[in-house]
C-alpha cells in the first residue's frame, strides 16, 4: 500500500506524529503559534477514543497531562511563549517524578507577549532551564514539516524510554508552513512504551534503579499502589530530606539522560567532510543554512552545516570535534544571542564564532548567511 | 471492637510530620473510615494532593497516591480521571491550596462536574509556612503577613464551589468528627464533582496568635460555631449570626462531564458528527 500523502502545517504533522506515537491525551490552552496542534488533536483525538482537553490555564494543562500519564496514557500538551512559561514548574514535577510526557513549543518573539504571530527561538535556554533547580531535560528541534512528524514519534519514544518530560520546539515558521508529508505505515516508525515492573507489586519500588538508570514504571491502578511527589525521595518514592541520598538520587536523574546521551543526541551533517566553515543551525535557520551550503558549493565555498534535531542534550562532543577542523563556526538564530553560548562553551576556543541575530519578525535569509561565510573566510 | 485503620495505612511511615493538636489526623482517620464504608477498593482509588499540611495526607495511606505542586491537585486529578474515568479520584487539599493558588483550577472542577471529590481541610490559614493569612481567614484575625489584623474579606469555600457549579457540597469539623464519615461516603457516592470543607484547627500557626488558649479551645470554637443545617435553618437569622451551617448542604444530579465526554466520543466513533 502507498503511503499517504498530504500537505500539512508544521503543527498538524506534530499532532498527526503524537497520534502515530500512541498519545491518547492531551491537555492544552489556546496560543499562536501553536493552537493548530490543540485543534488537531481535539479533532482526531475523540475518533480514536481519547481524550483531549481545552484546561482553564497552560498550569493545569502541564498537570493534567502528568496525571494522564501516570494512569498509563501517552499524553502530550502544545504551548507558544507566555504559556511555556507557566508550564515550567510542572515540567520540574515531571521531571523528578519521573512521568514521561510530551511539551511541544512553537516558538514566537518574546519576553512576555512579545510578538505573538511572529517567530522566535529565544526560548531555546528556556528549554533547558526554564524550571527550577538541577534537572534532567530533552529537548527536539524539527525543522522541516516531514521531520516534525518523524521528530514528535522519537520524543514520545524518548520520553517513556528515559521517563521524562521531553520538549519539542520549533518555532512559527516551521509550524505554520505547509509542505508535502507522506504518513508513515503503522509499524514503519519504532514505537516505544514505558517499561513495565517484571516484579510484584510487594516486591515493587518506583524508583528502584539497581538494574539501571532508568526505575520501571507501573501505572496507577495495576496493583502496584505506590507514593509519588515532587520532593526529593528516595527509591520507594517517599519524601527524604536533605542528606547524601538526595545527592546520589539527583546525580542519578542527570546520568539516566546524559550517560545515554549518545542515543538521545541526534543531527543533520551536511557537507561536512571538507568544510572550511560550518553553520551551526536549528528550525527555520537550519533550513536557511542547508540552501546557504547549497549555493555556496556551486561558487566552490566549503562550507558544511550542523544541524541539531536533539539540542538537549546539546551535541558538545560534534561541535567540539568540528572547531577542530573548521576555521569558523557561523550561529544564526532568531534570537539575540542564546545557543550561540553553547557552540561557544563547546568549541573552547578552538575555531572561530559568529552569530547572526534577529528578531524582527523575518527569518535569517541563506543570502544573510553566505554573505557572513565570505566575511569570515 | 476498636476500628483497625492499619490496612488502609502506610504504616511504616509514621509518626506524621503534624503538630501535637493539630486536627488532621482526627481527619485522616473519618476519612479512610468513610472511603472503607464506601467500599472503595485501594487499587481502584487514587488520592492527590497539593502542597501544605493537608496534602501530606495521601504519603500516610496506601492508595495510588499523588502529592503534586501548590495548587494544582484538581488539574492533576482531571488528567487521571479522564484517561481512566472508571476509577475513584479524590483530591485532599488545604484552604489556601485550593482556593489562592489552586482557586481557578477548584471552580472550574466545579463547573465541568467531574466526578471527583475534594475534601478541604480549611484550618483558615497556611499552615506549612508558618502562619501568613489565606483567602479564609477571618476578617481582624492575625497572621504573620497580617500583624495588625488581616483586612482581607473571606472566602465561603462552598458558596464558591456552588456558584461555580459543583453539585454537591458538605461541610464538617473536626470536633464533629463522627459525622464527618457520612459526609465523605456521600460526596464519594455522588456521580459529580463534591466538596467537602472539613474545618480543622492549628493551633501552631493560627491558635496561638488569635487568643485560643490549647486546641481544645480551637474545638469547642468549633462546637458553639457549627449547627446540623436542619438545625441552622430552623432559627432566625439573629441566632445564627457568626454560625455555619454543617452537614450535606446541597446535591443535585446533572450530567457528569466524563461520562458526557465519553458518550461524544461513542457518537463520534459511530460516526455521528
Ligand atoms: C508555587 C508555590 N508557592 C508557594 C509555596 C509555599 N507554600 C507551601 S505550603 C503553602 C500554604 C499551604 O497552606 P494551605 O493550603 O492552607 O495548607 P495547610 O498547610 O494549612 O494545611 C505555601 C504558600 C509552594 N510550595 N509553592
Ligand atoms: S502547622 Fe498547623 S496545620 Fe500544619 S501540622 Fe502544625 S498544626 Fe497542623
Amino acid at each position: 500500500m502507498a503511503r499517504q500523502v498530504k500537505l500539512f502545517q508544521g503543527n498538524e504533522a506534530c499532532a498527526y506524529g503524537a497520534l502515530y506515537a500512541g498519545c491518547s491525551f492531551f491537555a492544552g490552552y489556546p496560543i499562536t503559534p501553536s493552537t493548530e496542534v490543540a485543534e488537531v488533536m481535539a479533532k482526531e483525538l475523540p475518533k480514536r477514543g481519547g481524550a483531549f482537553m481545552q484546561m482553564e490555564d497552560e498550569i493545569a494543562s502541564m498537570a493534567a497531562i502528568i496525571g494522564a500519564s501516570l494512569a498509563g496514557a501517552k499524553s502530550m500538551t502544545a504551548t507558544s511563549g507566555p504559556g511555556f512559561s507557566l508550564k515550567q514548574e510542572n515540567i520540574g514535577f515531571a521531571a523528578i517524578a519521573e512521568v514521561p510526557c510530551v511539551v511541544v513549543n512553537v516558538m514566537r518573539g518574546g519576553p512576555s507577549t512579545g510578538v505573538p504571530t511572529g517567530p522566535g527561538q529565544s526560548d531555546i535556554m528556556q528549554c533547558r532551564w526554564g524550571t527550577h533547580g538541577d534537572h534532567p531535560i530533552i529537548t527536539i528541534t524539527p525543522a522541516y514539516v516531514q521531520e516534525i512528524f518523524s521528530e514528535t514519534v522519537r520524543a514520545f519514544n524518548l520520553a517513556e524510554k528515559y521517563r521524562n518530560p521531553v520538549i519539542i520546539a520549533f518555532d512559527e515558521i516551521v509550524g505554520h508552513m505547509r509542505e508535502r508529508i507522506e504518513i508513515p505505515e503503522p509499524g514503519e516508525l519504532e514505537v516505544i512504551d514505558r517499561k513495565k515492573p517484571d516484579v510484584p507489586p510487594e516486591e515493587y519500588f518506583p524508583y528502584d534503579s539497581s538494574k539501571g538508570d532508568i526505575p520501571p514504571m507501573a501505572n496507577f491502578f495495576e496493583g502496584y499502589r505506590y507514593h509519588v511527589t515532587g520532593l526529593n525521595h528516595d527509591r520507594t518514592g517517599f519524601p527524604i530530606n536533605a542528606c547524601e541520598l538526595v545527592h546520589i538520587e539527583e546525580e542519578r536523574l542527570l546520568r539516566k539522560i546524559y550517560a545515554n546521551r549518545d542515543d538521545i543526541v541526534k543531527n543533520d551533517e551536511y557537507m561536512l567532510d571538507d568544510a572550511e566553515v560550518a553553520v551551526f543551525a536549528y528550525g527555520a535557520c537550519g533550513r536557511s543554512a542547508r540552501e546557504a551550503v547549497d549555493m555556496a558549493r556551486k561558487e566552490g565555498i566549503k562550507i558544511g552545516l550542523l544541524r541539531p534535531l536533539t539540542m538537549w542534550p546539546f551535541p558538545d562532543r560534534e561541535v567540539e570535534a568540528l572547531a577542530e577542523r573548521v576555521k569558523a563556526i557561523i550561529v544564526p538564530e532568531l534570537s539575540l544571542g542564546q545557543i550561540i553560548l553553547e557552540v561557544e562553551r563547546c568549541s573552547k576556543g578552538k575555531c572561530r564564532i559568529d552569530g547572526i541575530f534577529r528578531v524582527d519578525g523575518e527569518p535569517i535569509s541563506p543570502f544573510q548567511i553566505l554573505d557572513k561565510v565570505k566575511e569570515v573566510l | 471492637m476498636a476500628y483497625d485503620y492499619s490496612r488502609y495505612l502506610r504504616n511504616d511511615k509514621f509518626p506524621h510530620i503534624w503538630c501535637p493538636g493539630c486536627t488532621y489526623g482526627i481527619v485522616l482517620k473519618a476519612i479512610i473510615r468513610a472511603i472503607d464504608k464506601a467500599g472503595l477498593k485501594q487499587d481502584d482509588t487514587a488520592i492527590v494532593s497539593g502542597i501544605g499540611c493537608a496534602s501530606r495526607l495521601p504519603g500516610y495511606v496506601d492508595f495510588n497516591t499523588l502529592h503534586t505542586t501548590h495548587g494544582r491537585a484538581i488539574a492533576f486529578a482531571t488528567g487521571i480521571k479522564m484517561v481512566k474515568p472508571d476509577k475513584n479520584v479524590l483530591v485532599i487539599t488545604g484552604d489556601g491550596d485550593a482556593t489562592a493558588i489552586g482557586g481557578n483550577h477548584f471552580i472550574h472542577a466545579c463547573r465541568r462536574n467531574i466526578d471527583i471529590t475534594v475534601v478541604v481541610f480549611n484550618n483558615y490559614i497556611y499552615g506549612m509556612t508558618g502562619g501568613q493569612y489565606s483567602p479564609t481567614t477571618p476578617t481582624g484575625a492575625v497572621a504573620t503577613t497580617m500583624p495588625y489584623g488581616n483586612v482581607d474579606p473571606q472566602f465561603n469555600i462552598l458558596e464558591l464551589a456552588k456558584g461555580a457549579g459543583a453539585t454537591f457540597i458538605a461541610r464538617g469539623t473536626a470536633y464533629h468528627a463522627a459525622g464527618i464519615d457520612n459526609l465523605v461516603v456521600e460526596a464519594i457516592k455522588h456521580k459529580g464533582l463534591s466538596v467537602v470543607e472539613i474545618i480543622n484547627a492549628c493551633p501552631t500557626t493560627y491558635g496561638r496568635r488569635n487568643k485560643f488558649k490549647s486546641p481544645t479551645d480551637m474545638l469547642l470554637w468549633m462546637k458553639d460555631h457549627f449547627l446540623p443545617v436542619t438545625a441552622f435553618e430552623k432559627l432566625p437569622p439573629e441566632k445564627t449570626a457568626g454560625k455555619l451551617p454543617m452537614g450535606i448542604l446541597y446535591r443535585e444530579e446533572k450530567p457528569e462531564y466524563t461520562e458526557m465526554y465519553y458518550s461524544m466520543v461513542k457518537r463520534v466513533q459511530e460516526g455521528g458528527k
